[in-house]
């Protein structure tokens, strides 16, 4: 039995933003388990309000750096809905296809520069440089390859440029397409080598009954919009997410905190998965069951494999969405906008969740006023109670103080927070 | 291949330090986002402090690269323990250049009513959004929103070699044409491309998206300028504003348009009355 520890992570590494972890254990009973995030707040929704609707987009994309193509696209479609406006076939599958290769960028970053160096003991991925070159050589290059894409089609990796109401401002050149398409089948080899190398770490034996929350595919796995669903059995519209996500405010964090059917709930690829198991493509399904992941799965420290399916996944998917845009004519790029009074939410599947973004407009097409829920906001509650419960475990397991620092540490970041953008 | 030295003489790696204020983090992962010459990048500097990618950290360091605005007593603290510390600080990006889209909170001039429309009546810490050089003296500012990798390398580079690192003093314009780009004005498309300093290789009228000046103005940028591009082009004050007040390098820029178009409507009110 553990008998005391205090264990205080200020400014946790290798997530995005500023979070801590204060583990205390006296005589052998958990007196402190908390998980504090102590971002400085940005105020989108505030800065929104007066901007014509054509500066929500360019704006709401930089509420984060590693998904700012995925808030680009949720305001997009935000402002879209509010419009009545339906994009064409083809903006649809390009947007698709542009969030696709962010999801694979950012997947990527986690798996090995933020949660690889944990199970490869060292503090970052630089001294891998060193010690294991062709694993920094493949992330990098699995990585270059999901941001070249993403200027391909975007017009550049962070802060898209060609993504606008209405569709794209031009159309990715078809050469470097094709060209795209051909690292992408390479691709999958090296996410072959990923997946043995993450089957190679050992999954920390951690299990905690958890509600999870996505969008509910429809015929595909799901990333832009949709109806909203839970494993407890919820199922929601888009336009109702308020309903879906609930927000409260709690003193130690100054982001918000969210709740459904229980205290907390999940959000990201885990939860995704979970939902949407039988959308997957049947390659991506079948990495998944090689590791044991079939719904509903409740180990938080999975989500690193979920990732990892849904890498395959979305670069299979690519592949076959690119050789269908070769295949055929293609359409203008861009419809016109005709702004009007009224409102739109959107839901879309970011790496890290479901986010939702909200505006209101009045006849002048200004922004009234705005609301965005993000994925880690809503995954805050269900990390502290992971955190209490692993804290309590190690306590009556009698676990070292550096394996707890370390563990309390590892199931944080297999959310793969993002913390700057949930105080946006 | 990594360099070790130049000309044959061995370089000093400079110890660097990241650090990150209120910010989307994005300038940082510019820096990751270099997969190509990353590992290059990497042979150059020493980085003895990188929130976002590592868990080792050093206090001693001779250059230091800040992201991101200062909205909070702790966080000008912080700063000014970087500065002290910090042979060269450098401000990377438009948050720490000029306080970024952050700065699009201060326009309210009403901190009480932008914390209630966010937080209700739930207290938070939060001042105006201030570029860094409101709070310490930055020798050195990379602008962009985000920066360019390439302009990153090219300064770090010449801090290495002890190369004096200067900006184009020319507009973005320049580097548009060069690039033979169509002009978004002939699309009817706005665009600050011409009052707007270069460096970027004119990104966004690349991919056919009008310039919204995150770089901030070119050395010859002034009001009259702008206001006559505007209405030979005929767009109305409030799009060339929303762009000029977007990224806060135009702050002087967009208080004087707004002045004399609040004074061009009393007239017309006046006139009509
Ligand atoms: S300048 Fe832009 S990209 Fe850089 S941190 Fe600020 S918002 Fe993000
Ligand atoms: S598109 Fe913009 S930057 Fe390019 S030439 Fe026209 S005004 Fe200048
Ligand atoms: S074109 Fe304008 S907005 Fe775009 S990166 Fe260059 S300076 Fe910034
Ligand atoms: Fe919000």
């Amino acid at each position: 039995m553990k008998i005391s520890c205090d264990i205080k992570v200020k400014h946790l590494s290798r997530v995005e933003g500023h979070g801590n972890i204060h583990i205390k254990i006296k005589g052998g009973r958990v007196t402190e388990a908390q998980w504090e995030v102590v971002e400085t707040p940005r105020f989108f929704e505030a800065m929104l309000v007066g901007k014509k609707w054509d500066n929500a987009p360019w704006i709401c994309g930089r509420i984060c750096g590693i998904c700012s193509i995925g808030h680009t696209l949720a305001s997009i479609r935000a402002v879209e809905n509010a419009f009545g406006i339906v994009p064409s076939e083809q903006t649809r599958k390009l947007r698709l296809l542009l969030k696709h290769m962010e999801t694979l960028q950012s997947h990527v970053l986690h798996l090995y520069f933020l949660a690889a160096p944990d199970f490869l003991n060292t503090g970052s991925v630089f001294p891998l440089i060193k010690s294991h070159p062709d694993v920094v050589a493949r992330a990098a290059r699995i990585k270059l390859l999901a941001n070249d894409a993403c200027d391909i089609i975007g017009g550049r990796r962070m802060h898209p440029t060609t993504t606008v109401v209405g569709g794209f401002t031009m159309l990715p050149d078809r050469c470097k397409l094709e060209s795209l398409k051909r690292r992408l089948e390479e691709a999958v080899t090296d996410l072959h080598r990923t997946a043995e190398l993450f089957r190679s770490f050992p999954v920390p034996d951690f299990v905690r009954e958890t509600e999870f929350v996505s969008l509910r595919g429809n015929g595909e796995y799901p990333f832009i919009g949709g109806d909203l669903v839970s494993t407890d059995g919820v199922r929601m519209k888009e336009h109702d997410y308020k309903k879906m996500t609930n927000e409260y405010t709690v003193a130690r964090s100054t982001a918000k905190w969210a709740r459904l059917s229980r205290e907390s709930f999940a959000v990201g690829a885990l939860a995704r998965l979970n939902n949407n198991f039988a959308f997957l493509h049947p390659a991506a399904r079948e990495l998944s069951e090689s590791f044991g992941l079939r719904p509903v799965n409740h180990n938080p420290f999975m989500n690193n494999i979920a990732q990892l399916v849904e890498c395959v996944h979305v670069t299979l998917e690519s592949i076959a969405m690119i050789n269908e845009f070769l295949d055929n004519e293609w359409d203008e790029p861009r419809q016109a906008v005709k702004h009007k009074k009224g409102k739109g939410v959107s839901a879309v599947e970011v790496p890290r969740g479901i986010l939702y973004h909200c505006y209101e407009f009045d006849s002048a097409g200004k922004i009234v006023r705005s609301d965005c829920v993000i994925p880690t906001g809503q995954n805050h509650a269900n990390i502290q109670h992971d955190l209490t419960e692993l804290a309590a475990q190690s306590a009556s397991m009698g676990r070292k103080d550096a394996e707890i620092e370390l563990l309390a540490e590892m199931l944080v970041r297999s959310y793969d927070p993002c913390i700057s953008c949930s105080v946006h | 291949m990594p360099v070790d030295n130049y000309l044959g003489v061995p370089l000093h790696r400079p110890k660097v330090a990241f650090f990150e204020f209120t910010a989307c983090e994005g300038c940082q992962l510019q820096i990751l986002n270099n997969e190509a010459t990353l590992l290059d990048f990497l042979s150059l500097v020493e980085v003895v402090a990188f929130r976002e990618a590592m868990t080792e950290r050093s206090d001693d360091y001779e250059i230091a690269f800040v992201e991101g605005s200062i909205t909070r007593a702790d966080e000008a603290k912080r700063l000014k323990e970087i500065r002290k510390k910090a042979k060269v600080l450098v401000a990377m990006g438009s948050c720490a250049c000029f306080g970024g889209v952050n700065q699009l909170k201060n326009r309210f001039n009403n901190n009480k009513w932008v914390k209630e429309q966010v937080y209700g009546k739930f207290p938070v810490e939060s001042e105006e959004a201030r570029p860094l050089e409101d709070v310490v003296t930055v020798d050195l500012n990379i602008y962009g929103c985000p920066i360019k990798k390439e302009e990153v390398e090219k300064i770090v580079t010449n801090l290495v070699l002890g190369k004096s690192v200067s900006h184009p003093k020319y507009p973005v314009c320049m580097e548009c044409m060069a690039n033979e780009n169509i002009c978004l004005y002939k699309m009817g498309e706005p665009c600050l491309g011409p009052v707007t300093r270069a460096g970027c290789d004119a990104w966004c009228p690349g991919s056919r998206f009008g310039c919204w000046g995150c770089r901030g103005p070119a050395d010859a940028a002034n009001v009259e300028q702008i206001i006559s591009i505007m209405e030979e082009h005929k767009f109305s004050a409030d799009t060339i504003i929303d762009r000029l007040e977007c990224f806060g390098g135009f702050k002087k820029f967009a208080g004087e348009l707004k002045k004399r178009t609040a004074k061009s409507k009393s007239k017309k009110k006046r006139a009509a009355k």
